[in-house]
């Protein structure tokens, strides 16, 4: 028992920088480069980890607190994500909700201390990230309420537990178009391409990446590591969702986990590919669209 | 086969979705090929034991013809010549327009609840899936300033109307419902005729353009 | 005969699209209007049962739309001669074989009893209408055509769910499941009421799109202002009274399905409202022949007023139905002649037509006192005889404002009409050859003086046919 609890923490913890070289290097196949290392972010972690920090003389303890406190609600909120259809570490009744305000804390966090740099320009991608956050975080609710009323629990382990497989059985509809909507805000709320681009960095049109400009040495790997965890997070409740493999032995059922999680990765891989960035203006169009998708689950299931 | 079906109704609907949320003409027209083609595979699917299946089979081939193929391509003809691909700055924004047609999408599957069918019921979702169809329909006629994209809502709206007479096969004879799609052919055709003289009239397809009368 | 008088105006309608000659063609319309009247004389001498396994039939109140119509074809194919002569200029291809194709649709909507055939034949007239608007080939009336076309065919849409609907009422376990009239009526009670009510709002937005109702009238004005002459009399007095046979039939079903008064104050309060509507802007209308299009919307108010209250408001409505039909074209057919006198229809510009048209400027002037319910002219005693039946049910409210919108209209309307009747035509603007012909103005003469000895005398048979169509509504 404790030794499964320490392996889901180990997969919490190490895996996710992978996940995101795996997307990198799709992406460089399709573009036709060789790519970076699909451990690179790993390096990069430990490189800034070594180095100091330069702060501002503008700047206050916000500041230095948002990648910390950003990067501890992200931790937090993955005990409560159940792993393979494992409970997770932590549950009880309602802790979607607690999952969904602690993301949001992260973000919080982070829009607080670009916000404190005084520069204009963090301050108008923090007014992005934040007005983009707000019509994803709707449809994010909506999703897990779907799940929630689907599966007839309350907490994201039973939601991803064994209830779902008899939910796809008697709703695959409504689960199948909150699924949907789970990606597109998975898109999203990661700034993956159609609707963020995480490679531009002089770019205006750029929305999460202008808020950590300023941050650099630990406090950007802190920044780093914690965007690659919440990728890892959506990615985990998305596999979840869609492929219940069903697998008996709790080490296989760990394993086939871990290889649907880099199909998801090579999934956004191949989006982030093929779509051109939307311009901003449409983005809360698909935003919307992804809310009035699952609210349409939830009413074919409420029928 | 009944998952299947549930898929079907679901599509139409999220097609209807996506149309209101589109702006590219091209996009839009392949959505409304998709939903026509969707259409005649529901009416196949939806043949009951009470239903001779050579006039479903007729219905079907029909409403695939009309709906999928041959309006689709004089559509695409018709954006072609006119060299048109966007519908610029609707009445009603995406956004809003998207929220109006969720709306209408929940109100009809809430309230078809509570419409007692005296038919045998063919399925729980046809009877909101209609409704909602012709809400989207009737929204994109009048949220939309170009020709192109309004004719494009009466097509959604006809697809409605279509979803609903489903329910009718049994006892409408053929006649009536050849009627009914010839009839959907012919008001294309003439308005794709009349939206070439707009073109050549005003220059560019936007109805805005005609408003010269008014009181 | 019934087939007959659907076929041959289609058989010349294809003739007409085949014919080379451009000067000759339009004696094809004459021919057809000739054998349409002669047809529906022969129905009214001769009555036959239903054929067709009982979709077709021409009961009383479809043979007082139609032969109204028909009257007023034949004198539009006579106006016609001269009005294409004169625009011989123009291919006139499209617009006789339409016309053609107009006449045997209507045709059909007025002896359909089958619900689904009335709406084809209704959507029919709307496709063979709007390439006719577009006649003159300019922006204005490509505008007017495509509201028009747009708009009708929404409204046609709705008609069509509206009329799957009523099937669908009718499909239960002891339902006729069949959209035949007379089986819709016997089966009455046993319709399933929900469905008849969403059918009935349907079908009312449907078919009172195609009458032209507020708030549902926005193609009128555009078509009308900018369709030629005679095809605004066609639309007038004849479309929009088949539309309004098509809400009769609904009406009928409705009543029998016992959801009869809601259905009838939903008439009364559009009817009430197109009046309202058309008194609002007809007072300081500045085109003649938009004026005229908002006299059409009060028109149809009064008809679905007639019809709310029921009872003998209802032979009224019948009665006016003939009466209006045959005022339109007077109306319609004069503005279309001082329109091409003067090259203009705004009343800046025209003034005087009593003196430059010595025939159309007074006929259009008599229109005007007839249409507005002057006597001794026959409107006159339908509106009497539907004001009549508000006061007799006692819905004074309802007489009240009937007499009052009628009060404001006539005032609204003079001041336009008298504004291009009377005066000098000095200085107003001259189309050189333009002439005034028995061709052009002996069809509206003819039927200014049958609104005139409708007024006088009402010939007995007809009281009676008026008296079995409101029998089918009221079913009293």
């Amino acid at each position: 028992m404790i030794l499964r609890a320490l392996f889901q923490i180990g997969i919490l913890l190490v895996l996710p920088p992978f996940l995101l070289g795996v997307v990198n290097r799709v992406k460089a196949i399709f573009a036709g480069r060789q790519g970076p290392p699909l451990l690179q972010l790993y390096f990069d972690v430990w490189k800034l980890l070594q180095k100091g920090a330069v702060y501002s003389r503008t700047t206050t303890w916000v500041f230095r607190a948002g990648p910390i406190v950003g990067l501890a609600a992200v931790a937090t909120a993955g005990t409560m994500l159940p792993v393979a259809g494992q409970p997770a570490l932590f549950t009880f009744a309602g802790d979607f909700v607690l999952f969904a305000y602690l993301l949001a804390l992260a973000r919080f966090a982070t829009a607080l201390a670009a916000l404190d740099t005084g520069s204009s320009f963090e301050g108008m991608g923090a007014a992005r990230e934040v007005s983009f956050a707000s019509m994803a975080e709707p449809a994010l609710f909506l999703v897990l309420v779907v799940m929630a009323r689907a599966t007839g629990s309350l907490s994201l382990s039973g939601m991803l537990g064994p209830a779902l497989a008899p939910a796809w059985r008697a709703a695959a509809p409504a689960l199948l178009l909150s699924a949907i909507a789970l990606f597109v805000v998975a898109l999203a709320e990661n700034s993956r391409i159609p609707v963020d681009d995480p490679n531009t960095h002089l770019e205006l049109t750029m929305i999460h990446e202008v808020m950590v400009l300023d941050h650099s040495g630990p406090d950007l790997a802190f920044i780093l590591y914690g965007a690659s965890l919440k990728f890892f997070l959506f990615g985990a409740l998305f596999v979840r969702l869609v492929a219940d493999a069903g697998i008996a032995g709790i080490w296989a059922a760990e394993a086939v986990f871990v290889v649907e999680l880099i199909g998801f990765a090579i999934l956004v891989g191949v989006v982030e590919s093929v779509m051109a960035r939307l311009r901003l203006t449409r983005v809360p169009q698909m935003l919307v669209g992804a809310s009035v998708l699952s609210v349409f689950a939830l009413v074919l299931l409420l029928r | 086969m009944g998952a299947w079906t549930d898929m079907a109704f679901i599509l139409v609907v999220v097609l209807d979705l996506f149309l209101l949320a589109s702006s590219r003409l091209g996009a839009a027209i392949r959505a409304v090929a998709l939903q026509g083609a969707l259409l005649s595979l529901l009416a196949l699917l939806l043949t009951g034991s009470g239903h001779s299946v050579g006039h479903m089979l007729v219905v079907a081939g029909g409403a695939f013809f009309i709906k999928a193929v041959l309006i689709p391509w004089l559509m695409f003809r018709a954006i072609r010549e006119m060299a048109i691909r966007r519908e610029m700055e609707p009445l009603v924004g995406y956004v809003p327009s998207m929220i109006l047609g969720g709306v209408g999408v929940v109100l009809s599957f809430a309230f078809s609840r509570g419409l007692p069918l005296p038919t045998n019921e063919m399925h729980p979702f046809l009877v909101p899936t209609a409704l909602a169809t012709v809400w989207t329909g009737l929204l994109l006629v009048v949220s939309r300033r170009k020709a192109v994209t309004q004719v494009l809502g009466f097509l959604v709206l006809e697809n409605g109307v279509f979803v609903f007479g489903l329910l009718l096969t049994d006892f409408m004879p053929v006649m009536v419902e050849a009627g009914v799609l010839l009839d959907l052919l012919a008001a294309v055709f003439v308005m794709g005729i009349v939206m070439f003289q707009i073109n050549r009239e005003f220059a560019s397809l936007d109805t805005d353009a005609l408003s010269s009368l008014k009181d | 005969m019934i087939l007959l008088v659907i076929l041959v105006p289609f058989t010349l309608g294809a003739v007409a699209f085949a014919w080379p000659d451009n000067r000759t063609r339009p004696a094809l319309l004459v021919a057809g209007a000739i054998v349409h009247v002669l047809g529906i004389a022969s129905l009214w001498i001769q009555p036959e049962g239903p054929v067709m396994n009982g979709y077709l039939f021409l009961d009383a109140a479809g043979k007082v739309v139609l032969t109204t119509s028909s009257v007023l074809f034949l004198a539009s194919a006579v106006y016609a001669q001269g009005y294409l002569r004169h625009r011989s200029d123009r291919d006139n291809r499209v617009f006789v074989g339409g016309l053609l194709v107009l006449l045997s649709a209507m045709t059909t909507v007025g002896m359909a009893q089958h619900l689904g055939v009335l709406w084809v034949a209704i959507e029919i007239t709307t496709l063979a209408t709007a390439p006719l608007i577009y006649f003159n080939h300019n922006p204005r009336s490509l505008e007017a055509a495509w509201k028009y076309l747009l708009v009708s065919s929404l409204g046609i849409a709705l008609a069509l769910l509206g009329t799957f609907f009523l099937a669908l009422s009718g499909a239960g376990p002891d339902g006729p499941k069949s959209l035949l009239l007379g089986d819709l009526i016997r089966a009455g009670p046993q319709l399933s009421q929900p469905w008849v009510r969403a059918a009935f709002v349907f079908l009312l937005v449907g078919y009172g799109t195609k009458m032209g109702l507020a708030p549902l009238h926005s193609w009128k004005p555009d078509a009308y202002g900018e369709a030629p002459g005679l095809l605004g009399a066609l639309l007038a007095g004849g479309i929009t009274n088949f539309a309004f046979l098509s809400v009769v039939r609904v009406l009928q079903v409705t009543t029998a399905a016992g959801e009869g008064a809601f259905a009838r104050d939903a008439l009364l309060g559009l009817g009430l409202l197109s009046m309202a509507l058309a008194a609002v802007f007809m007072a300081g209308q500045r085109d003649f022949k938009r004026m005229l299009a908002y006299s059409s919307v009060e028109h149809m108010g009064i008809l679905a007023v007639a019809l709310g209250l029921g009872g003998s408001a209802v032979t009224g409505a019948f009665y006016h139905v003939l009466n209006n039909g045959l005022a339109k074209g007077v109306l319609f057919l004069t503005a279309g002649n001082i329109h091409r006198a003067y090259g203009s229809k705004r009343i800046d510009d025209v003034r005087g037509a009593a003196r430059r048209l010595p025939v159309s400027g007074p006929l259009f002037l008599a229109g005007f006192l007839a249409v507005t319910g002057t006597p001794p002219f026959s409107p006159f005693w339908s509106e009497f005889m539907i004001l009549n039946g508000a006061i007799a049910s006692g819905r004074y409210l309802v007489a009240g404002l009937f007499l009052l919108f009628l009060a404001v209209i006539f005032i609204g309307m003079g001041a336009t009409v008298l504004h291009v009747v009377q005066g000098s035509d000095e200085g107003a603007p001259v189309v050189p050859g333009f002439r005034e012909t028995w061709l052009t103005a002996g069809p509206p003469l003819l039927l200014m003086l049958a609104v005139l000895a409708l007024g006088l005398w009402l010939p007995r048979p007809l009281m009676g046919l008026f008296t079995a169509a409101a029998r089918l509504v009221t079913g009293a």
